[in-house]
């Protein structure tokens, strides 16, 4: 019983409850609270990695209790990476937030950390009404990191982003109460046996839960038809804001997998077939939708928030090939987009600083300082972003089209894919020219550039830089992973040995 | 008894998702309340309906199933602090929009 | 190792001058001319060995799997571009130092050129064709930089736009084609890949292949009809012009189709398709280039041209045409870098690019005069030049052409044709600038000679032609030859120049086309004026007006989708929720389980009804707000009941509490709304609101139903087993709460806190008094507060404490605990507020709120923690037994502790969103802080 398990979620609990407790302290102090229990995230997200690397699942049972009873988290090679990549980009966003964006509105480190408990928490549960409470806890955070900073366009913005997604809440739990019953039990490797069991007069209705499942998770990853929330949310979120919820679509692509590979994943359940017959149109036609938005919108922050939408295309139109290279592929692109996303997040919020104004905007002539230095920077991030090479965004898009040549359907995810980035590389190099190239002299002597949060964009940009340097060590991560999630048996027989046993003796008597 | 109860929480559905659809957010709020008391009242029931079983040891020997009853317990707390939280960002939102219509006054005044 | 310096020599030679920004032209020269010198000289030592026909192949692994690796590869044909590339570029450097003498961008530009030869080093040098792929975006980035390198004209701007969405399009293609091929031969090295032309030409996806990766070679070497790029690219400063858009990058495609011959030409596909390409261009190009008034633009137009003419050689695809194309190429550079040169000085010189004005120079600047006429004459293909011997190769080979049919007469005379046009333009450049009276009023005027030296870049490359043009055998034999050997992988017979043009056709052809040119050339000024009749297009204008209108469409249709009214969004929502689900369950058998229903009995259905139609009632209520509100209290009190009903106490008690919190929040969030909704919504809007709800509902009810009589064996006989012995209470739903499930709990008070302190964080700053619209009274304000109230709660407070204190320790073995404790506790101490007002409780209150919650959530933080002390997980429960004074025996579970928690936090959430709300509506109004 290793208690490192727990801790990605109780340290930044404890620090957002603490964060309240002293809600006294001055910024400086708390900022220090909130850097720390990052960094510690940080290094967790490391001995995961390298723990759940060895390709065992590492269980906790929190009040000790035996699942399927009580609650288990599991912590296997997935769970591992989502947990290192949100604490490592969580690390850059505080950091940035501590130079004063954090200031605009109260409790932000607070509601921060609770925020991480929360995605953590949904990384880590492997019980589903555990994953719905932890789910609640990141939603009702995200919704106050939101309004942070006030402002109209936030209100409207977190109105719709809350009423959605409180809808979204009530399906879950529908979800959850035809499962439960149907099955009685809630711990997902229970119900994975259980689903595989079931008999022909309740599938479809199982099958129906996993529709509204679908939904849940497709709202938080934005697929259309469910996503015309986060544009504006986006857009209107401060920056580091903006940046953290970079991997909140994530969370809801993880708990697809996670449903649909494990819950539904054992045995042949009509639902798994269901729900990916519908994902495929649908992620292409997001992809689609993403691409175009990603041309019309006029401002950098429209223009990330549809990049956003493009990835969770890019990656689900993947996902559905369920072949452990597209899995392994989409996973790469996964880490790839949400660190991208964040910088150009990051970018704007930097670049709009320093423009006189129309703060992000792409209509009219509005000098930027410092343009050489944020241009450069701008164009490293873009030539990534747009998957040029040499950067992250190349090996990724080539490793998604690599893996996806000999499928049938693989010429339509091409050429959607390829359609994509052409339009990306058009708006990015519009944006980039009209920006930095137009001519204009400062009305006002330009103040000084933020050295820090420069430095902070550039490292993050690194990253995509290191991402593909490391291809094939992250590769090769990436592929277990993916072998991990396509033999759900692990998985269960980690969790509840002798009921998985039990099964197999059953699909032996039934074999003959 | 089954039957009327399951009728009950299409009500309850209807009247909710109905007030969901509307332009204020104060009937919007209302829908959501009566979406989650429907909500609740289903996961509830997935512990089957039985009466007078209350799952305390040593009171009856036949108890009703205190899962559902503890998720309910749960949720009923999660919705009760969306509801709080909802109902003032609505008022925020109705004071700053100029108009308390869910998109606002002009849905397109901020457009990016 | 020496081979990946001749790339990494340039690349960080880039840095020199980006790190001294400051230095004067000469030395940035200097800096920038080393690395390129180092390189050019290690690729002579290597020379020899590859030009025997060796291949030298070094790599280092990058992703394997990926079949990604930095494996570099020097063969004959890489040798004579890179000795290009570097020749070349070394001479542009030379030229820059005077071109940008004095100026503050020469710093970039070097930067920038450097950065583009080690790219073009790159393509020209990689084994592995995805590593080739990234130095060819790459050139297309640069390119896209030093086309814009003089940002400030916007037709800088958007011819670098331009160049780059077609060349990285084409990059895009080039890509999926590259991916595909090395598919099929299950590598990416150059070496398989070639080896394995068969294979790939018996292919089914080889057609698509090969379409792909043309497109990828047309678009980056200007084939028609992509070549509209490069005119615009003309924008660039004059040394990039030479070098990127005439010398090198854009013959990027033509290495490729001569790379990748062995692997995809010698088809009728392959022929066809680059033939006809190549013809276009060659036509195209050179007859626009007649017409052009711009030096540069005739030099470009001629350019396309003469890539055209290459690309045709290599689609006619024998051996022989194949080393007409790379000889050709190589004249061209030569010939073709020195009038760009010139022009660039001329440009300087005079202020102005148009040959109308500029004219009879050759008073001012014989010695430039003289080395453009040779070039010119080489470009023209005038007898003894460089050009004349390529020229009377491709006739020949046009005339060997022997299948397919129409190719036969067509080709000779078309090139012919063109040969005619490339002639007439030729003596125009040379004539016009040089001659042809005097000049017509110059920008600047009277113009200067360049200084001796500058004219040694151009002087080197037209002495080099010139040696060509002498004794091309020397030439060809040990540089192109070895280089065709090995693009086609095969060795070819050695050509004998002295017999060129023994042929009489040949002899016609050329006369034919050199007198048409002359006579063309003589007959313009009637052409200029015809041409200048017919309509000008303008392809940038085109394409950004293009662009423009996609981006409008894009927005339009994207904000008709994105139109930021919820009603709509959720209407997505729930009709998708429909259909996906919908679907699913119609395969459902049967709706009615097999598990007997209970008998219905009156209390109950009775129960149920009322719930049915109280919610009816809001819905019908549901303008006038305050009755509506009502009716959801009454539903609230049903929904209550029906947990009372079906023994479930906890859960009975919790949603009382919470209803009454709720209604009371609602209560006065609506003091400050409108108190009626405006009736807004049309009759079909509400008919189909009203069908979706209605199909939901349905929905619901039959999968309620379903579930509801099927049989289940659920895990729930464990709680009730262990819940005494293990969790230590007789109440097992709470026991589950703290104990089983304890973790769910934990989130759960997390859920409440962060709402509360979300609530106190956005209302911070909320000034309520710009009231909403269409509210009139404000009676929350005005009304002082009611005596009797005050006294009530005063009264009330110690009964509600000390009842919830009982209701909390009960509760792990009756109905009740933490939760619901905490809220009376909280329905009590808010009625302090409503009575005696916030300043008065305020200060009456022991501690803020926040601190409660984070402190509750600690606690129950620190209880689970508490179980690693004895080495059990987190939040492992202990209990005891122990007598109490009065109370009598209470049991100390450490699950209690957990529910102070519980407790703390409720109280302090819910203190804390009331006192907020409150503090909207009171005088103390907004700025100062509560909670």
């Amino acid at each position: 019983m290793n208690h490192l398990v727990i801790l990605p979620i109780l340290i930044p609990l404890i620090a957002g409850a603490s964060l309240l407790l002293v809600y006294r302290y001055k910024t400086g102090r708390q900022r220090s609270i909130s850097v720390t229990s990052t960094l510690l995230l940080t290094v967790l997200g490391g001995w995961a990695l390298f723990t759940a690397g060895s390709g065992e699942h590492l269980l906790y049972h929190p009040g000790n209790w035996p699942a399927p009873f009580g609650i288990v988290l599991v912590l296997d090679r997935l769970s591992a990476l989502m947990l290192a990549l949100t604490a490592g980009l969580a690390l850059f966003c505080v950091l940035y937030a501590c130079r004063g964006i954090d200031r605009q509105g109260a409790h932000f480190h607070a509601l921060f950390q609770f925020q991480l408990a929360g995605i953590n928490g949904a990384f880590l549960t492997g019980d589903l009404f555990n994953l719905f409470v932890f789910f609640e806890v990141l939603l009702i955070a995200s919704y106050a990191l939101l309004l942070h900073g006030g402002g109209r366009a936030r209100s409207r913005a977190g109105l719709h982003y809350v009423i959605i997604n409180l809808v979204g809440s009530a399906l879950f739990l529908m979800a959850l109460g035809i499962l439960y019953g149907l099955t009685g039990t809630l711990n997902m490797a229970d119900l994975a046996i259980a689903i595989a069991n079931t008999g022909d007069g309740d599938r479809a209705l199982l099958t129906g839960a996993s529709m509204l499942l679908l939904v849940v998770f497709g709202i938080k990853a934005a697929i259309l038809p469910l996503l015309f929330w986060l544009p504006r949310a986006y857009s209107a979120a401060s920056a580091p804001v903006a940046a953290l919820f970079a991997i909140m679509t994530k969370v809801g692509i993880y708990a697809i997998i996670r449903v649909f590979l494990l819950v539904f994943g054992l045995g042949d359940s009509p639902a798994n077939a269901t729900a990916w017959a519908w994902i495929w149109p649908l992620a292409l036609l997001t992809l689609a939708l993403g691409g175009v938005g990603v041309l019309g919108s006029a401002s950098l922050r429209t223009k990330t928030a549809y990049l956003v939408i493009v990835s969770v295309g890019t990656l689900l139109a993947t996902l559905s090939f369920m072949t452990t290279t597209s899995l392994a592929a989409a996973l790469f692109y996964l880490i790839h987009s949400t660190c991208m996303t964040a910088v150009f997040f990051l970018l704007a919020d930097l670049v709009g600083r320093h423009r006189e104004q129309g703060y992000d905007g792409f209509t009219g002539i509005s000098p930027v300082a410092h343009r050489w230095l944020l241009g450069t920077l701008f164009l490293v991030a873009a030539v990534s972003l747009a998957g040029l090479p040499p950067f992250s965004g190349f090996v990724s898009k080539l490793w998604i089209l690599q893996a996806t040549t000999g499928e049938d359907l693989g010429f339509w995810l091409w050429a959607v894919l390829l359609a994509a980035s052409l339009l990306t590389i058009t708006a990015v190099s519009r944006a980039g020219s009209s920006w930095f190239w137009k001519p204009g002299e400062l009305s006002a002597p330009a103040e000084p550039l933020d050295r820090s949060c420069f430095a902070l964009v550039w490292l993050m940009t690194g990253v995509s830089i290191v991402l593909s340097l490391l291809a094939e060590p992250v590769g090769q991560y990436l592929l277990l992973t993916a072998e991990q999630l396509h033999a759900p048996e692990h998985y269960v027989q980690a969790v509840l040995p002798e009921a998985f046993s039990h099964y197999l003796s059953q699909l032996q008597e039934t074999a003959p | 008894m089954e039957l009327q109860f399951s009728l009950a929480l299409g009500v309850l559905t209807t009247c909710g998702v109905y007030l969901l659809l509307r332009a204020r957010t104060f009937s919007v709020i209302l829908g959501l309340t009566l979406l989650s008391h429907a909500v609740n009242l289903f996961l509830f029931s997935t512990g089957r309906l039985t009466t007078g079983a209350p799952p305390i040891v040593g009171l009856v020997a036949e108890s009703a199933d205190p899962l559902p009853q503890a998720l309910v317990l749960t949720a009923i707390v999660i919705s009760f602090a969306m509801t709080a939280f909802v109902v003032v960002l609505a008022l925020k939102a109705a004071v700053e929009l100029r108009n308390d219509h869910v998109d606002g006054e002009d849905p397109d005044e901020d457009r990016l | 190792m020496a081979l990946a310096l001749v790339i990494f020599l340039p690349l960080l030679g880039a840095l020199l001058p980006a790190l001294n920004r400051e230095a004067n032209t000469r030395s940035l020269a200097l800096l920038a001319t080393l690395p390129v010198a180092f390189s050019f000289l290690i690729l002579l030592s290597l020379a020899p060995a590859v030009l025997d026909g060796q291949t030298l192949i070094r790599e280092l692994a990058w992703a394997p799997s990926l079949g990604l690796s930095f494996a570099l590869r020097l063969d004959a044909l890489g040798l004579l571009f890179a000795l290009l590339i570097t020749g070349i570029g070394g001479l542009i450097l030379l030229y820059a130092r005077y071109y940008f003498d004095g100026k503050a961008a020469a710093a970039r530009f070097y930067t920038l050129i450097l950065l583009f030869m080690a790219a073009m080093l790159g393509i020209v040098l990689s084994e592995n064709l995805l590593v080739m792929l990234v130095f060819w975006e790459l050139t297309s980035l640069v390119s896209f930089l030093l086309i814009g390198f003089t940002s400030d004209k916007s037709r800088a701007r958007r011819g670098a736009r331009m160049s780059l969405v077609i060349t990285g399009g084409g990059g895009l293609l080039l890509l999926a084609g590259l991916v595909l091929l090395g598919q099929i031969v299950g590598s990416y090295q150059l070496s398989d890949v070639l080896a394995a032309g068969e294979q790939i030409k018996g292919h089914a996806h080889y057609p698509l292949i090969l379409c792909l990766v043309l497109l990828g070679a047309f678009t980056k070497s200007a084939q028609f009809p992509f070549h509209l790029w490069l005119p615009h690219a003309m924008a660039a400063p004059t040394p990039v012009s030479a070098y990127l858009h005439s010398a090198t990058m854009v013959k990027a495609g033509l290495f490729l189709m001569a790379r990748l011959h062995p692997a995809l030409a010698d088809t009728e596909l392959w022929f066809t398709l680059v033939t006809l390409t190549g013809m276009l261009t060659l036509m195209v190009g050179a007859f626009v280039a007649m017409f052009m008034h711009d030096m540069k633009g005739l030099l470009a137009y001629s350019t396309i041209s003469h890539l055209g003419l290459i690309t045709l050689l290599l689609g006619l695809g024998t051996p022989a045409a194949m080393s007409a194309a790379l000889f050709h190429l190589v004249c061209h550079a030569l010939f073709k870098a020195p009038l760009f040169m010139m022009a660039g000085y001329v440009d300087q010189i005079t202020g102005t690019r148009d040959m109308r004005n500029i004219n009879g120079l050759w008073r001012y600047m014989p010695a430039l005069m003289v080395l453009s006429g040779i070039s010119a004459a080489a470009m023209a293909g005038l007898p003894l030049m460089s050009g004349y011997l390529s020229k009377q190769m491709l006739m020949t080979e046009s005339l060997q052409v022997t299948a397919p049919l129409w190719a036969i007469g067509v080709i000779p005379v078309w090139v012919t044709l063109a040969g005619l046009f490339s002639v007439a333009y030729s003596i125009r450049i040379f004539h016009n600038v040089f001659f042809n009276g005097r000049p017509v009023d110059l920008p600047k005027w009277p113009p200067q000679a360049p200084r001796p030296m500058a004219l040694l870049p151009i002087a080197l490359p037209v002495l080099a032609s010139l040696y060509i043009g002498l004794m091309p055998a020397q030439v060809y034999d040990h540089l192109v030859h070895p280089a065709v050997d090995a693009a086609r992988q095969l060795s070819l017979p050695t050509v004998d120049f002295s017999s060129l043009g023994a042929d009489s056709r040949l002899l016609i052809m050329s006369l034919a086309a050199m007198f048409g040119g002359l006579l063309f050339y003589l007959a313009r000024k009637p052409l200029f004026r015809i041409h200048s009749r017919l309509p000008e297009v303008d392809a940038k204008e085109i394409f950004d007006w293009v662009l423009r209108k996609a981006i409008n469409l894009a927005r339009k249709r994207v904000y008709q989708l994105e139109n930021g009214s919820l009603q709509r969004y959720l209407a997505f929502l729930i009709l998708t929720t429909i259909t996906l689900v919908g679907l699913a369950v119609m395969k459902v058998p049967a709706w009615r389980g097999d598990v007997a229903l209970t008998p219905p009995d009156l209390l109950t259905t009775g129960g149920t009804l009322i719930l049915a139609l109280s919610a009816i009632g809001v819905v019908l209520l549901h303008h006038q707000r305050l009755r509506a509100l009502i009716m959801v209290g009454v539903t609230g009190l049903f929904v209550t009941l029906t947990f009372a009903r079906f023994s479930a106490p906890d859960l009975a008690l919790t949603q009382l509490s919470v209803e009454v919190m709720a209604v009371v929040i609602m209560m006065l969030a609506l003091s400050f709304l409108p108190q009626e909704s405006p009736k807004e919504s049309s009759n079909r809007r509400r008919g189909r609101d009203l069908l979706l709800a209605s199909i939901a509902g349905l929905g619901v009810s039959l999968l309620c139903f379903a579930v509801l009589t099927r049989p289940q064996d659920s895990i729930s006989g464990f709680f009730l087993a262990n819940s005494l012995s293990g969790g230590g209470g007789t109440n097992v739903v709470n026991v589950i709460l703290v104990d089983f499930r304890g973790f769910d709990t934990l989130g759960e008070i997390t859920v409440l806190g962060i709402a509360a302190v979300a609530v106190f964080a956005f209302t911070g700053e909320l000034h309520l008094k710009e009231r909403v619209a269409g509210n009139q009274d404000s009676l929350w304000v005005a009304e002082p507060y009611p005596v009797i109230l005050s006294m009530v709660s005063r009264i009330v407070l110690p009964i509600a404490l000390l009842v919830s204190a009982y209701i909390f320790l009960r509760g792990h073995n009756l109905p009740g605990g933490g939760f619901i404790a905490g809220l009376i506790t909280a329905v009590a101490l808010t009625l302090q507020y409503m009575s005696g007002g916030l300043v008065w409780a305020q200060e009456r209150m022991l501690t803020h709120f926040r601190p409660l919650i984070g402190g509750g959530i600690l606690i129950a933080t620190a209880t689970g923690l508490g179980s690693w002390l004895f080495g059990h997980p987190f939040l492992t429960s202990t209990f005891g037994h122990m007598n109490w004074p009065i109370l009598g025996e209470f049991e100390l579970a450490s699950a209690l502790l957990f529910d102070l928690g519980v407790y703390t936090t409720v109280v302090g959430s819910t203190l804390l969103i009331l006192a907020n709300l409150g503090k909207l509506m009171t005088v103390a109004g907004p700025g100062q802080e509560v909670g």
